[in-house]
């Protein structure tokens, strides 16, 4: 009887394991799958299609090109390597500033051959129209052929415009450097003080001093994130304006110094109790050698919880680069690569955050926010294997 | 035991006698169309309403998809999302049930005081840097914009911008309060909100829409005589088929008494 039961205990807690297993795998996949979407994806907004007059011999732009070409900065063929003829960028909205209605039919019936015939008596326009009103008779119109979006626009745009119209702008650069900015020089801050505090907290406070401590820094792990940020924005970020002279607080320094107080109880706890497991034998013998409390530490305690503190390291880091809401309060959220640290940044977590909402299930920003999540997923996997290997490094010296 | 089941029939009819519909979509409408629907059910037991935000687009795509009765906007419906409807075989209605002006909001120490629709645009297009271009003094100019996700965004790009793209690396917000709080505690800030939420943090500048001739302070008066040119209409969205369920509620909404309540949300009314 017993044993029966213990086996059904047993199948319970295999299955749970495998559960959570092939869920994380399905969750991976699924991430992946949208987010690869992306380059099956046209690069002009759906439905959507790029119109030239038949005369003009430009074949492929980019979405960069499309982009300058609808804000009027590129004015000439000639800079993108067609006839000298100045660029007309026509929107589809244009068409009913231009025809009424009547004209236009009841349901747009006329729409293809007056688009047509706006198109055949401009050399220079390029049109932005829906696919479905493309004109019947292609006498004088060059339809630009669909090209999807590359990985090369992708990891080396140097632009975020999700919403921008025709072409979607899905530079990943800012908000990779980004990340990775505001996520180092976090770790750098929190790193030492938190090892500071960790070491005070097992080897030299007393009992009383660490019974007041320890849950004073547990607590400040159960502060929602929202209220660091919030306090970040009204504390930290004038604060850091004034005190810099700088002439925006919201930069990368402001999320850094938040992130780093959110890191500082993850970093402490873990390396304190690693620490903390260091057997007392090995305290007694080195101090029995002659060694003194600060040779203990540094070269006993240490080394014995180094994989600790590695954990430590990672758990800390992992705060850091997927923290959304704190950073996306302090920030500034501006996408562009960042030269210093006193400038607005824009993280991966925050983009996410900020623009699922609106982005259409299965369009190309959809794809493209996927696509960020896989980034962010690569990046802590990296850091995790590097601190496993690390650790086991240090265990077999 | 026949109690309960008298109990449970009452509950089960009183239930099905609840007219039950949907409101969904822009987080700016959203404060207006609560208070509208709270003080609406006050007056109709039998009704319920509720009404949840997440965007101008959300509310769109859940019209289309049919798991909304009204979408609330803060722009007007795209020429696809209405192909879409019209695919599936409905008809869209569009009702305008108040009036927004948005206001250009810089920092009170900031000089400035008036500015044209072109130097709006060169500001956040990135061409105009320095808050001397413009008559200030030598301060780096920083335009604060809402996230991508917002209609005021959209708005703001379509109107002021003429549909050109923002500069790139613009400082965008999750929310208006925050550009308020940036704004007033940023030098050469600039950013752009609802008339309701100025205060006095931050000073709202003139803004000229004839190239410099006219310039005009954002207020309920000025936007409803048509003389402040960033004014935008605020609509509900609904598909004739659900006509009957929703007409009650939006002619409310029209009627005086709901356009009392469009004022005192901060909204201009009809």
């Amino acid at each position: 009887m017993r044993k029966i039961f213990e086996r059904i205990i047993e199948t319970i807690l295999t299955m749970s394991g495998a559960v959570t297993t092939i869920v994380i795998l399905l969750i991976v996949i699924f991430l992946f799958k949208e987010g690869f979407g992306l380059f099956r994806s046209s690069d002009i907004e759906k439905g959507y299609s790029l119109c030239i007059h038949a005369d003009n011999s430009a074949e492929r732009l980019t979405p960069e090109q499309i982009k300058q070409i609808f804000d009027y900065e590129v004015e000439n063929w000639e800079v993108l390597g067609g006839s000298d003829e100045e660029i007309v960028p026509f929107r589809f909205d244009e068409i009913f500033s231009r025809y009424s209605d009547e004209e236009l039919g009841e349901d747009y019936e006329f729409m293809p051959d007056k688009l047509g015939e706006v198109i055949r008596e401009t050399p220079g326009i390029i049109a932005f129209i829906p696919t479905q009103y493309l004109p019947a008779n292609r006498m004088g119109v060059n339809v630009l052929p669909e090209t999807t979006i590359t990985p090369a626009d992708f990891f080396g745009g140097k632009e975020w415009i999700p919403t921008a119209t025709p072409a979607h702008q899905f530079g990943v650069l800012p908000l990779i450097m980004g990340t990775l900015w505001v996520s180092l020089f976090a770790i750098l801050i929190a790193l030492p003080l938190g090892l500071g505090v960790a070491v005070y907290l097992s080897e030299l406070a007393g009992e009383k001093m660490r019974n007041l401590l320890k849950p004073a820094i547990e607590l400040l792990a159960g502060i929602p994130s929202v209220v660091y940020g919030f306090f970040g924005l009204v504390v930290l970020v004038p604060l850091i304006q004034k005190g810099m002279n700088l002439p925006v607080g919201e930069t990368g320094f402001a999320g850094s110094l938040v992130l780093a107080i959110m890191a500082l109880p993850t970093i402490i706890t873990v390396a304190e109790d690693a620490m903390q497991n260091t057997p007392r034998a090995m305290r007694e013998a080195s101090l029995a050698l002659g060694a003194n409390q600060w040779q203990t530490i540094y070269r006993v305690i240490i080394p014995y919880a180094a994989s600790g503190i590695s954990a430590a390291v990672v758990l800390g880091i992992g705060r850091a680069v997927g923290e959304t809401m704190a950073v996306l309060m302090v920030t500034g959220n501006a996408a562009v690569i960042p030269h210093t640290l006193f400038e607005p940044v824009r993280t991966i977590p925050a983009t996410i955050a900020a623009e699922l909402g609106e982005a259409p299930a299965g369009g190309t920003h959809y794809q493209a926010l996927f696509l960020l999540g896989c980034i962010l997923f690569i990046i802590t996997l990296i850091i995790n294997i590097s601190a496993e290997m690390i650790s086991s490094k240090k265990q077999t010296v | 035991m026949k109690r309960v089941i008298l109990a449970v029939a009452i509950l089960v009819t009183s239930l099905a006698g609840v007219q039950a519909q949907k409101i969904k979509g822009s987080d700016t409408v959203l404060p207006l169309s609560q208070k509208e629907a709270e003080n609406y059910m006050k007056a109709h037991s039998s009704q319920a309403i509720t009404v949840t935000g997440g965007g101008s687009g959300v509310g769109l795509s859940a019209l289309i998809e049919g798991t909304t009765d009204i979408a609330q906007s803060s722009r007007k419906i795209k020429f696809d999302e209405k192909q879409k409807i019209q695919e599936s075989g409905k008809t869209v209605k569009e009702v305008i049930i108040a009036y927004d002006a948005l206001a250009v909001i810089i920092n009170p120490a900031n000089k400035v005081t008036k500015l044209t629709r072109e130097q709006l645009e060169g500001i956040f297009t990135g061409k105009i840097t320095n808050w001397k271009e413009v008559g200030g003094e030598d301060v780096k100019i920083i335009p604060y914009s809402r996230e991508t996700s917002s209609g005021t965004y959209e708005f703001f790009k379509e109107h002021v911008l003429k549909n050109k793209n923002y500069k790139s690396g613009i400082m965008s917000m999750p929310a208006t309060g925050a550009i308020v709080q940036s704004v007033s505690q940023t030098k050469g800030a600039i950013g752009y909100v609802g008339l309701a939420y100025l205060n006095k943090e931050v000073k709202a500048i003139h803004v000229s829409n004839d190239k410099g001739k006219n310039y005009v302070a954002p207020s309920v008066a000025t936007a409803k005589d048509g003389t402040y040119p960033i004014v935008r209409p605020l609509y509900y969205y609904y598909v004739t088929k659900s006509e009957k369920l929703v007409r009650p509620f939006i002619d409310y909404v029209l009627s005086p008494a709901g356009q009392k309540t469009v004022a005192e949300v901060g909204f201009i009314a009809l």
